[in-house]
């Protein structure tokens, strides 16, 4: 059987069209996902003491299936699930797959180093065969398949709820999620300041977006963290990531090229990220980004 | 409170990775090496929770001797003593190092196991966990908040733009994320004293894997046609065009 983790977080999804290339999938669904369309059979996870997420819970789920082949999204969850059934089958896990085929006993494989800078081609034999698939490399698309859903109530002991989501702190309302945002609007050093980022945020209000940075941004202070865009940060899949002030080092490239487009503000033509850009403006950022909203503002309104 | 705290040693990587002729490797010739960024962040958590509750911090790496540069370097941040599990420097794979790692501690009074999430380089986002299961502990991945209180662990994780809490019992394994603080420089008298204190050596032995490397690739450059806009006012234009206001 080749099994899928499905969880909320979108990337599943991806996962799931990645896995059909193994043939018949049964997607093993944790919380309220709809995945009609995409596989023939969704097992749907059904348990009382379940209201929350519980790494060793879903990894038990996954190794009373018996599965011979696990895919789950390349995600916290999905890494560490399969981290949790790779250590209790004694199995090996392979992290970040862009492309896999299974040649008899073999699955061949190229993943993802250094957060996509660099690919690995591997081999991966025994059973289960456990891998986790990249953020943002295959696109979701259903298959037009008529899916039935069964509830499966996985045997759960105290054992697999030692660690679980205690509570939780949402979002605050009107957050864009950087991950899932349509637009992302992206600082580099030359934003230059912490205040630096108003008219960015400024844009990216404008387009419904969210605002990113790159490491020396957060590292300076300047964004919190979770807006780091990059290796060590998100990796945004946006219809237009707009660079403003980005060179475009290699750690921040492997966060962004999961952007349909990129539009760049730079002031120096010859900056990496240019060579990656579909538009850009060579000039001060912090002329063009206040032009770019005085124009939207006056043709809007 | 006595942590530990796992680190790899991880080539500085410029604007484009090259390999060696065979493409089994990195090619390091030029380059300079450091601690996988998440772990440099690993290292300054353990200081800031002995600074807080009392006890004793130790740094511990798998890889070659020249490995020894980042355990003194995070000596000289302020980490009290190093372990080396020492290897002839090739690549060791997930299962084999956290082998090796959870024979080295299992014998050490370990409160806190601290590793970073997943390695710069290799990224199998497993270790950690392999040798929580390997000592059967508790542990948790992707933290970026650590708050210790009467026993009990808190760790926070980014979910879905807000947070998730998890509570684990000590002893436990966690693993954390850039961001979670930001790494101290060290100090001229934490240099000096570095370069003089003890290190322990162990030389384990690596397991054969499932999972076998057949080849490295730097995967080829997608460069894109550019058009270069000559003002804001057509940058708003294309974003008119592609529908987004």
């Amino acid at each position: 059987m080749v099994l899928c983790l499905v969880d909320d977080d979108p990337v599943s999804l991806e996962a799931l069209t990645f896995a059909r290339r193994f043939g018949e999938v049964d997607a093993l669904v944790f919380g309220d996902v709809d995945v009609g369309g995409y596989v023939s059979r969704a097992r749907r996870i059904v348990h009382e003491r379940l209201d929350e997420y519980a790494p060793l819970a879903w990894a038990q789920a996954i190794v009373e299936l018996e599965p011979e082949l696990v895919v789950a999204p390349g995600t916290d969850r999905g890494h560490e699930v399969l981290a949790h059934v790779a250590a209790r089958l004694g199995a090996a896990l392979a992290a970040n797959v862009v492309e896999a085929a299974i040649e008899g006993d073999v699955l061949n494989l190229t993943r993802q180093r250094w957060g996509g800078s660099l690919l690995e081609e591997a081999r991966l034999r025994g059973s289960p065969k456990l891998l986790s698939v990249a953020p943002h490399v295959v696109e979701a698309e259903p298959a037009g398949l008529e899916t039935t859903v069964e509830d499966f109530t996985p045997a759960l002991g105290d054992e697999h709820f030692r660690v679980r989501v205690a509570r939780r702190e949402e979002p605050e309302a009107g957050t864009v999620r950087l991950d899932t945002a349509r637009v992302v609007v992206g600082g580099g050093r030359g934003v230059g300041s912490k205040e630096g980022f108003d008219v960015l945020e400024e844009l990216a209000n404008l387009l419904g977006g969210a605002v990113g940075g790159s490491r020396v941004v957060t590292n300076l202070g300047w964004r919190p963290h979770s807006d780091q865009v990059g290796q060590t940060g998100a990796r945004i899949a946006p219809d237009l990531y707009i660079a403003c002030g980005v060179s475009g080092a290699i750690q921040h490239i492997v966060g962004c090229k999961g952007a349909k487009r990129i539009l760049v503000i730079n002031k120096d033509r010859n900056a990496p990220i240019v060579a990656r850009a579909d538009w850009a403006v060579i000039g001060d950022l912090h002329e063009i980004v206040p032009a770019i909203v005085a124009e939207l503002r006056s043709n809007g309104s | 409170m006595n942590v530990l705290v796992c680190v790899k040693r991880v080539p500085e990587t410029g604007a484009r990775i090259t390999l060696t002729s065979d493409a089994q490797a990195i090619d390091t010739t030029l380059l300079g090496f450091t601690i996988s960024p998440h772990e440099e962040c690993a290292v300054e958590e353990a200081l800031r929770i002995v600074e807080q509750h009392g006890g004793s911090t130790t740094v511990l790496t798998l890889g070659p001797a020249a490995a020894i540069e980042q355990l003194q370097n995070a000596m000289a941040m302020g980490i009290g003593e190093a372990v080396l599990l020492e290897t002839d420097g090739s690549d060791w794979n997930a299962e084999s190092t956290a082998a090796a790692i959870a024979d080295a501690v299992r014998t050490r009074a370990c409160d806190l196991l601290l590793f970073g999430n997943e390695a710069a380089d290799t990224g199998d986002y497993q270790v950690g966990v392999r040798v929580a299961h390997a000592l059967g502990l508790p542990c948790t991945t992707g933290i970026k908040g650590i708050s210790i209180a009467g026993g009990t662990l808190t760790a926070r994780r980014e979910a879905g733009g807000g947070w998730e809490i998890f509570e684990l019992p000590l002893p436990a394994v966690v693993s954390v994320k850039e961001g979670i603080n930001l790494p101290r420089y060290a100090s001229i008298q934490g240099r000096l004293r570095a370069k003089k204190a003890t290190i322990e050596r162990i030389a384990p032995e690596p397991l054969a894997s499932a999972l076998e490397t057949v080849r490295l690739a730097v995967p080829p450059e997608q460069e894109t046609h550019v058009e270069i806009l000559r003002s804001g006012a057509e940058a708003a234009r294309v974003l008119r065009d592609l529908g987004l206001v």
